[in-house]
């Protein structure tokens, strides 16, 4: 896997967590997954098409998930699925969003197409030109897992459109 | 969440009223939330394009926050209709994509200026002030913490 792909995104979490969260995060863990994508607990997948392509899972149990939703809106929140669910979307909005900005200006064309909640236990397997690449952020409020799959699409024409809100 | 200097309205010194635009419920509470921080009022929000538009000329709020990526009609789509009809409308831009494509299109539509999310809210606050230009005053309010 191209690490000039995955760094924007290692940058972009590690960012959006330290700024909403207002204290410093780390990476604890990174490894190459090559069996199917199990979920965690509540997940937000996001596919990347045109350049690059592949997907991206952020992935938080649901007691990390409102730990991080009172951490970005700097205040207690009532406890809800519906909160749950909207901190991990927004949250890949802003992770993926940043670093779309990054590899845009580095001359990479490709869509992001806006997050889905990943509801079943297991995703796609890894491919042999797909590795996926598990990334795990340690935070005052828990671990917050990145799983990218992404690959350079030499033979795609460019689809000159990033669309993350 | 720090607070500000509240921004009023010059011409009548009542706070500054917006329109929250963003599919996202929790983007939205987070910059309302903001918006109390800075003395100002929500007077409404939307969740995507269209409403915004037909939510604008309702309530005519005096600045738009306005996320791009939505569904039925996008950010910057809406900027450009929301200017068409209020050319005085003060639209600023809150995305996540940052990059210069985007925020050149925002500000060629219409839009006054650009904000990327992770939104820090001293960030957010200088370009109300900026948006709001003479039209608006950042005046101590009384109990309230610079």
């Amino acid at each position: 896997m191209r690490m000039d792909l995955i760094q924007p995104f290692i940058n972009a979490a590690d960012a959006v967590l330290a700024q909403g969260l207002h204290s410093p995060t780390s990476v604890a863990n990174l490894s190459m997954e090559e069996e199917a994508y199990r979920r965690k607990g509540v997940a937000a997948l996001i596919l990347v098409t045109g350049d690059i392509e592949g997907r991206i899972v952020i992935d938080l149990d649901p007691a990390t998930a409102v730990r991080v939703a009172h951490g970005f809106a700097g205040t207690e929140l009532p406890e809800s699925d519906e909160l749950v669910r909207e901190t991990v979307c927004e949250l890949a909005n802003q992770v993926i969003g940043n670093a779309v900005t990054t590899l845009n200006d580095q001359g990479f064309n490709f869509r992001v197409h806006p997050p889905v909640l990943h509801t079943s236990e297991h995703g796609p397997k890894s491919s042999e030109d797909t590795e996926a690449l598990v990334i795990c952020f340690e935070t005052d409020m828990g671990n917050v897992f990145l799983n990218i799959a992404l690959r350079h699409n030499c033979s795609k024409p460019s689809e000159h459109a990033a669309t993350v809100g | 969440m720090d607070q500000f200097v509240a921004v009023k309205r010059s011409k009548d010194g009542q706070p500054v009223r917006y329109l929250v635009v963003d599919d996202s419920v929790f983007a939205r509470k987070n910059l309302a939330r903001m918006i109390e921080t800075f003395g100002g009022q929500v007077a409404g929000e939307a969740g995507d394009g269209v409403t915004a538009i037909s939510e604008y000329q309702r309530l005519k709020p005096d600045i738009v926050l306005m996320d791009i990526t939505m569904p039925q009609m996008e950010g910057i789509e809406a900027a450009e209709k929301i200017v068409q009809q209020n050319p005085d409308a003060r639209i600023v831009m809150v995305s996540s994509v940052g990059y210069q494509e985007n925020i050149v299109a925002a500000l060629q539509r219409g839009a006054r200026h650009f904000v990327q999310k992770p939104v820090k809210p001293e960030v957010l606050y200088e370009v109300i002030k900026y948006v709001m230009g003479e039209d608006g005053t950042a005046a101590q309010a009384a109990g309230a913490g610079a």
